[in-house]
């Protein structure tokens, strides 16, 4: 440890002689875009403190719950979750968390849409929150193939009906149990804890979106780029 | 265990609760209106969020107090 605080700057930058190699670049990249004051700020705008922009961390919330209670799930098995007073509750949070999940999501999406949230260079951030809502559709309607009871085999041979009707193959067989499960319990999360976390990083990048201006006035994000 | 039994027992009381209600135990209702075709229950959850979408956005925010000076970005 030194005496003198650093600069910021110099912490991450490393050896000059090193600035050339790739950890460093990518490093420089890496904290360029993301310092830690904008991954975590202790502050928000002014415009943030209102309930229309809460509705964001209510989705990822909703979905902690829903993760943790898969878990607990994937722990116990199928046999649990239809025959036990606990599995029953656990397999009821499951369901009610992602009703809450796509509910909170939904109206994330209303909001942003109504004030136009990919103004500012937030393109990205707005195409990985739709891309975000398609995986979630996925994850649960593999869900719903996965609950092993006859309303996933009433649903599964609807959908092979619906899906074969626009000739989509069998590469996703949702006939395919085991298929559904994997897609379910591994592939389709895996997916959407990536996007989710590309989408929040983005958001603390670019900064949360202003609301959209009263009539005559004028936002400088309206007319210039955020500065990356 | 005692836990488990406890969570068990407030999850039947929960649910009959629910149950006397609203009877689940039956086939859902659906709505037609020409080529739409909606279920009773998902068009109850459509106007909940339109309802929570229209509160949050004429609801003030609790605690709000503006800071001089505050992040602009």
């Amino acid at each position: 440890m030194t005496d003198q605080t650093p600069e910021p700057v110099s912490k991450y930058a490393g050896h000059p002689e090193d600035a050339k190699m790739w950890t460093a670049r990518v490093r420089k990249g890496v904290v360029g875009a993301l310092p830690p004051d904008k991954m975590l700020p202790d502050r928000q705008p002014a415009y943030v403190a209102s309930w229309i922009y809460v509705f964001g961390m209510a989705t990822i919330t909703s979905m902690i719950v829903v993760i943790a209670t898969g878990c607990i799930l994937a722990l116990k098995g199928p046999q649990w979750w239809h025959e036990s007073g606990f599995g029953h509750f656990i397999n009821s949070l499951h369901l009610w968390s992602v009703e809450l999940f796509f509910f909170a999501m939904v109206i994330h999406l209303w909001g942003k849409f109504f004030m136009a949230a990919w103004r500012g260079n937030r393109s990205l951030t707005w195409i990985t929150g739709v891309v975000t809502f398609l995986a979630s559709i996925v994850t649960g309607f593999t869900g719903y193939l996965s609950q092993t009871n006859f309303d996933s085999q009433w649903i599964s041979t609807q959908a092979k009906d619906g899906i074969n009707a626009t000739g989509g193959g069998a590469f996703f067989n949702v006939l395919n149990f085991g298929q559904m499960l994997m897609w379910h319990i591994t592939l389709m999360p895996i997916a959407l804890v990536v996007l989710v976390g590309l989408h929040v990083l983005m958001v603390r990048h670019r900064g949360v979106v202003p609301p959209l201006p009263a009539k005559g006035e004028t936002i400088p994000e309206m007319t210039a780029e955020v500065p990356s | 265990m005692d836990l488990l039994g406890a969570v068990s027992a407030f999850y039947t009381a929960i649910s009959g609760l629910l149950g006397s209600v609203v009877n689940l135990d039956q086939p859902g209702h659906y709505l037609n209106w020409g080529f739409i075709h909606i279920s009773v229950a998902n068009l109850i959850v459509i106007c909940l969020m339109v309802l929570v979408f229209i509160a949050a956005i004429l609801l003030p925010f609790p605690g709000h107090r503006s800071h001089k000076g505050g992040d602009s970005d």
